[in-house]
């Protein structure tokens, strides 16, 4: 039973998946944000994965590229998150309708 | 075989803590979750033969930014209920193992090769190695690189206007 990249194509679909229902069922806007970290986290995977399979470095390359993204959207993401909750008092997504059309 | 062995395992870990982070009710174990999750996706990065992004891995996402959320979630996210009391003597207790666990973890890191480095000049340029990936990065990449330090700068830029601005309408609330 030898290791080929379909394994690890499906862990990085099965954490994807998990991180979508995360943002879908939780509304707790910091762990809607760590659900979106995880999605990265599974893209990032299948990114080495495929680069393994075809002999290339271009695929680690970009999997660093996204985590240097992703470190500047958890920036930018916490630093809304706590300035929601200064004027808000809650990290709760529904109670922040004002927008709703 | 081995490396079937260890995919097995630490899929399984990545799966329990991605589970345990969407499901738990608190947000400290879903910190937690994640960051097994991550160190979990580190290891598979090292069977894929890439050390320099598994090495990433653990610094900007299980250290830097689960840090981060840490950080926030004690700031705004943790209920008053779910203050435990003085049950210290068994996180004592379970410090020492992880503590003992972790120093065997580098002892032994630090007898593998893909850590230490050879020591002999004009080693090969071996695949996912740093200078492998910094070749790719500065050689053929140099404009994308350059656009994610930008990138960089202006989130830190919005950061730093987001809390600036929104101190300034707090003093003046509280002025009134």
């Amino acid at each position: 039973m030898s290791l080929t990249v379909t394994w690890f194509l499906l862990l990085g679909a099965a954490l994807f998946s998990i991180g979508v229902a995360g943002v879908l069922i939780r509304r707790n806007a910091l762990v809607m944000f760590m659900s979106i970290e995880l999605m990265l986290n599974a893209v990032t995977l299948t990114f080495v994965a495929v680069s393994k399979d075809l002999g290339l470095i271009e695929g680690q390359v970009a999997a660093v590229f996204v985590m240097v993204v992703a470190a500047a959207e958890v920036t930018i993401g916490l630093a809304i998150i706590v300035a929601v909750f200064r004027t808000r008092s809650s990290a709760n997504v529904d109670e922040l309708a004002e927008m709703k059309g | 075989m081995a490396e079937t062995i260890v995919f097995i395992i630490f899929a399984a870990v990545a799966l329990v803590g991605a589970i345990g982070m969407v499901t738990a009710s608190n947000s400290v174990y879903s910190a937690m979750g994640l960051l097994t999750t991550m160190f979990s996706l580190a290891v598979m990065y090292l069977l894929l033969d890439a050390p320099f992004v598994a090495v990433v891995q653990v610094i900007i996402y299980a250290g830097a930014v689960m840090t981060l959320f840490l950080f926030v979630i004690m700031m705004i996210g943790v209920d008053k209920s779910d203050a435990y009391g003085a049950q210290l003597p068994i996180q004592r207790a379970m410090t020492a193992v992880v503590a003992a666990g972790f120093f065997a973890a580098v002892a032994l890191a630090g007898r593998a090769v893909w850590v230490t480095g050879s020591s002999a000049f004009g080693r090969p340029n071996l695949y996912g190695s740093a200078e492998a990936v910094a070749d790719e990065i500065f050689g053929t990449w140099t404009v994308v690189f350059l656009s994610i330090v930008m990138l960089l700068t202006i989130a830190a830029i919005g950061t730093i206007a987001l809390a600036y601005f929104h101190l300034g309408s707090t003093e003046e609330e509280a002025s009134r």
